[in-house]
């Protein structure tokens, strides 16, 4: 797999004040590890004229500002960046554990991608609440996190149909992926149970739980234990 | 604060808009604010607001309100019939308020989006940093939603300056129903041989289909070479990529849209964004190939524009101070150094 990593990093053209730096053509933890460290390198950097570096799976997204930078100037700089990478210190993930009630009302699809994968339902909580899973970027919706290492036993074709509402903290799979709702909306992923948790609150002074290149555990929880963290979470 | 608009019918789809939410992308929250930054910067400029004062984005048709407080309002954009207590009342200017008053914005002659600034700018919460609606997320702006009739806005602290900004008439966009586009090939430009002169050389037409999130076109299908894949890993959109998915109809992605995993055949310039925000449906879109090069010049010439237009109507602005000091304008003297100096003060007072 680390062979469709880059020796050199491709540059592409992201209209006027982007540029798509990538680092490989696949979703590897090897690949996500040079988007984490030129995260980090650019960002301590503090590069003039560069307004954001959003990660992604396997590349980082500069977005600049024309009357200060342009492409020819960025690009040998990522370049030489990019040499000594592998020595650069990027902090240590940090572990979120995301406490999950499964089954019941709170993952009514349970039953089917158990079925699906000719397992018990027992199976499936095991099974989703044992990695570590790498948080590899955040999108779709505010703070939704799109992770690695879902194991091949869990792995279930979307809806047919997607829900109208899904509520917030919703836990689902779609096809080798799984992720959390942060807001309620509308979604084609088989639910498997939910997180009292919010990922996201504008209100609160940090308002993402969660960061591209951090992990992710999820822990499973009683109806009960939903119930008290549930009210515990409004009371705040 | 204070109380400055009752709205007594809301339009299509009102909402509040900055500049924009910057810097939460990498957190999956994309800018949102004016899509038309152009015309909405004037706005702000004509009542003496900075650029990032929050106003009123007005799509397809405009609000009623009922006007609470003194204030000065300006309407750009779009062209839509304007008037106050049924007097019609003059776009791309700077027109003084009075409580009781009703403001009535119908539905667009040309163009897609107006906005409605108010001096002080409107006074919703901060929500990470800007007052922007972002629908999707339910979050900025009035609640999180587009205007509904019986809402009230408030105003920022302060008073109106009430000086007559305008713009001269030349400076004034129109919005013709044949757009241009100039667009930059890339991201994913070498997923496509045949399929870039189908991008380049033929036109488009502007689907129902078009929001904040994107504007979806009809016209003859973009095809892939086939050897590629259908579609890339999923990757962060910038407000321009125009997305080709799998029917070949492209898609020119806006300001609240994340993350996506079609290919990007090109990405329309930033200066033509506020082009792609007053197109309505049925007009014709053509895309013209642009370097870098030429993109970023075109963005410094878009900049040096703005500032003459604000220095033009600080110019204009000085003149009716200057009328206001004397009584009878016919006796200023152009060439008296008191008048130049004032001028100049006006001229670059901030």
């Amino acid at each position: 797999m680390d062979s469709l990593r880059f020796d050199r990093p491709k540059f592409r053209l992201a209209g006027d004040r982007g540029l798509l730096v990538e680092f490989g053509d696949a979703i590897t933890p090897e690949i996500n590890q040079s988007v984490r460290a030129m995260t980090f390198a650019l960002e301590t950097a503090a590069v003039p004229g560069v307004r954001e570096v959003i990660p992604t799976y396997r590349s980082v997204v500069v977005v600049y500002d024309p009357l200060t930078t342009n492409p020819s100037l960025l690009s040998p700089l990522i370049l030489s960046l990019h040499e000594g990478l592998a020595r650069i210190d990027t902090p240590a993930p940090k572990e979120s554990v995301i406490p999950v009630c499964y089954g019941g009302e709170y993952g009514p699809d349970i039953a089917f991608v158990a079925e699906h994968n000719h397992i018990g339902t027992d199976d499936v909580i095991r099974l989703h609440s044992e990695p570590s899973y790498p948080i590899y970027m955040l999108g779709f919706s505010p703070g939704f996190p799109f992770l690695g290492g879902l194991s091949e036993k869990l792995h279930t074709p979307r809806l047919t149909s997607p829900r109208m509402r899904v509520l917030a903290g919703s836990v689902g799979i779609a096809n080798n992926q799984t992720g959390i709702y942060p807001i309620a909306s509308p979604g084609g992923w088989q639910l498997i149970g939910r997180s009292p948790v919010r990922l996201f609150d504008p209100e609160r002074p940090d308002p993402f739980l969660l960061r591209a290149g951090d992990t992710l555990r999820f822990e499973p929880i009683t109806p009960d234990e939903y119930q008290r963290r549930a009210v515990g979470d409004e009371h705040d | 604060m204070t109380d400055i608009f009752n709205v007594l019918s809301p339009g299509a789809y009102t909402t509040v808009q900055d500049l924009g939410r910057f810097g939460w992308q990498p957190f999956g929250v994309p800018p949102s604010g004016m899509l038309d930054d152009f015309a909405g910067r004037i706005a702000n400029m004509l009542v003496g607001n900075p650029d990032s004062a929050a106003l009123l984005e007005l799509t397809f048709s405009g609000p009623t309100l009922k006007i609470l407080a003194p204030a000065s309002i300006a309407l750009t954009g779009a062209d839509m019939p304007f008037s106050i207590n049924g007097a019609p009342a003059a776009g791309w200017c700077a027109v003084p308020v009075q409580p009781g008053d009703t403001v009535t914005v119908g539905m667009a002659r040309s163009g897609c989006r107006g906005y409605l600034a108010v001096s002080q700018g409107i006074d919703v919460p901060l929500v990470m940093g800007s007052r922007s609606c972002y629908v999707g997320a339910a979050i900025g702006g009035f609640n999180g939603r587009p205007l509904q009739a019986g809402d009230c806005l408030r105003r920022g602290p302060g008073e109106a300056d009430y000086l007559a900004r305008r713009v001269p008439a030349e400076l004034v966009p129109a919005y013709p129903s044949e757009i241009t586009l100039r667009a930059i090939p890339g991201p994913q430009d070498d997923f496509f041989d045949h399929g870039l002169d189908v991008f380049f050389n033929t036109s488009f037409t502007v689907s129902p289909q078009a929001d904040r999130m994107g504007c979806r076109l009809q016209g003859s299908v973009i095809s892939q070479i086939e050897a590629m894949p259908q579609s890339i890993i999923s990757e962060p959109s910038l407000p321009g990529g125009v997305q080709i998915p799998q029917d070949g109809q492209p898609i020119i992605l806006l300001s609240e849209q994340t993350v996506g995993g079609y290919t990007k055949i090109a990405t329309v310039i930033s200066s033509d964004i506020p082009r792609v925000a007053q197109a309505l449906p049925g007009d014709r879109i053509r895309f013209e190939r642009i370097d870098i090069d030429a993109a970023h010049a075109v963005y410094h010439r878009q900049t040096s524009l703005l500032e003459r237009i604000r220095n033009e109507m600080k110019l204009s602005a000085a003149e009716q101070r200057i009328r206001r000091d004397r009584p009878d304008p016919v006796a200023v003297d152009w060439n008296s150094q008191v008048v130049v100096d004032k001028l100049i003060h006006c001229l670059y007072q901030t």
